[in-house]
């Protein structure tokens, strides 16, 4: 017990430092442009340009924060967030590799399981889109033909679909409430759909309120 | 300094940041490899995790650098890339860029020249995506402790509420599937490739148990979301034909 609390801290002291580091960095980059061509922008632009999206993307920001760590793991959570594509690829890669290695997230095997995945997914998908702009002239075409155009504009049904398969079979009990509800959401308010990370936690909300009543009866 | 959104010195930045973040991949896997083995776990499945999460990641990363190549005719290439490889996801930069084009009196539709523009869309870029990385240090410990202890009181209740936030992020994005269907058969696309690859991963499972096909298990989901998207080119013009 003793040895896993010294792992998670020197994994908190070590993520503190990247993930610090990793936002000064960012930071640093608009700001050596700056200098560099001598062009400061009006902070009337920017306070104009944040104000559209700061709303929208800080809450979700938030909201990721809160339903991602306790999936991730601490490790997993250092580095998902520096590395991005969350919802896209690194949860959904993180939760397929803990199920399939047969671990629990928030047990310290599925902190290394995931912490594993999201950090071979990560590389490779740097490898990949440094790569591909390098050759950028090759692949361009191939990746733009038309013909290709509804696969990357499926990527995401063909994910969930697959996903939704291995994790609704597992708990079918407290995943029929929300999926009910969200599809009737989506239906009832297509323009929801730029909200998508807003929805997580009240997806969860209702698994988890359900799970409860489910829990508290012995039905589960 | 003549400014060129795709200069040798953006270039040098974004790939400073871009090593940085890849070093912090190599140094985090590492931590975790070894830890495992101390903790004796079997290293051939973790060997395995890396495989399968390396098979599928590569149709999203091939989605992730079209998503470059997008932003790469308004803002040249070092920008996107850096955005679209550190922190950044597809929907959200994208949004980013426009809002902030936008609020300055440009666009992206065509290239942007002017370093004023171009800082100042970097900028807010930038600085939308602050949240996680200031509250994943601050909060982190907290809600980690906090689910420790909901599972050191109730183990078998902690691991159902995991699933069920695991349901939610799931039930959100599969209901965001439907999202397109009122504009008649056409925004059924989606739904029709959720259920195809839905199905792939149903037929996996089939394989796996008639055939003993350990194997198939571990690569059941790259293998259905490839097939999804493969599946989504007949679907699509299937579709279009019948809509005419």
């Amino acid at each position: 017990m003793k040895k896993e609390m010294s792992y998670r801290d020197s994994i908190h002291k070590m993520g503190r430092v990247w993930i610090l580091s990793a936002l000064a960095m960012l930071l640093a980059v608009p700001a050596a442009i700056c200098i560099y061509y001598q062009a400061w922008p009006p902070m009337s632009g920017i306070l104009k340009g944040l104000l559209s999206i700061v709303p929208i993307f800080w809450t979700v920001g938030v909201i990721e924060v809160f339903t991602y760590v306790p999936m991730l793991g601490t490790g997993g959570s250092y580095l998902g967030f520096v590395t991005g594509n969350l919802a896209n690829l690194k949860v959904p890669c993180a939760l397929n590799s803990m199920d399939r290695a047969g671990v629990q997230a928030g047990t310290e095997e599925g902190e290394v399981v995931s912490t594993i995945a999201i950090a071979t997914s990560s590389i490779v998908t740097t490898v990949i889109i440094a790569a591909g702009v390098l050759l950028l002239s090759q692949i361009a075409p191939v990746l733009e033909s038309p013909v290709l155009q509804p696969a990357f504009e499926n990527i995401l049904p063909a994910l969930f679909g697959a996903l939704g398969v291995v994790f609704i079979s597992k708990d079918w009990k407290i995943a029929i409430a929300p999926l009910v509800v969200m599809i009737a959401l989506f239906l009832l308010v297509p323009s929801l759909a730029s909200a998508v990370g807003i929805l997580v936690p009240v997806g969860a909300l209702i698994s988890i309120g359900v799970a409860r009543i489910l829990y508290k009866k012995n039905l589960l | 300094m003549e400014f060129n959104s795709n200069s040798a010195f953006l270039y040098i930045i974004v790939g400073i940041v871009i090593a940085f973040v890849l070093l912090q991949s190599v140094v985090f896997f590492v931590k975790a490899w070894r830890r495992g083995k101390e903790l004796g776990m079997d290293m051939k499945a973790l060997k395995k995790t890396v495989g399968t999460s390396a098979v599928f990641t590569i149709a999203p990363a091939f989605a992730i650098l079209l998503g470059v190549i997008a932003l790469s005719n308004a803002l040249g290439f070092p920008l996107p890339w850096l955005r679209l490889t550190v922190i950044g996801s597809l929907t959200y930069e994208a949004t980013a860029a426009a809002a902030a084009a936008n609020a300055v009196g440009s666009s992206l539709a065509e290239r942007i020249t002017d370093p004023t523009i171009f800082s100042t869309i970097a900028w807010v870029m930038a600085i939308g995506i602050i949240p996680g990385l200031v509250l994943v240090p601050a909060l982190g410990k907290k809600i980690e402790k906090g689910i420790s202890n909901l599972e050191s009181k109730d183990s078998k209740w902690g691991k159902i509420f995991l699933s069920g936030l695991f349901m939610g992020m799931i039930s959100a994005f599969l209901g965001l599937v439907f999202a397109k269907v009122h504009i008649g058969l056409v925004g059924w696309i989606p739904v029709f490739v959720m259920f195809a690859s839905a199905l792939l991963m149903l037929i996996c499972g089939l394989v796996r148990k008639l055939f003993n096909a350990k194997w198939i298990e571990d690569y059941a989901l790259p293998i259905s979301l490839l097939g999804g998207m493969a599946l989504s080119i007949p679907i699509t013009n299937l579709v279009m034909s019948l809509v005419g």
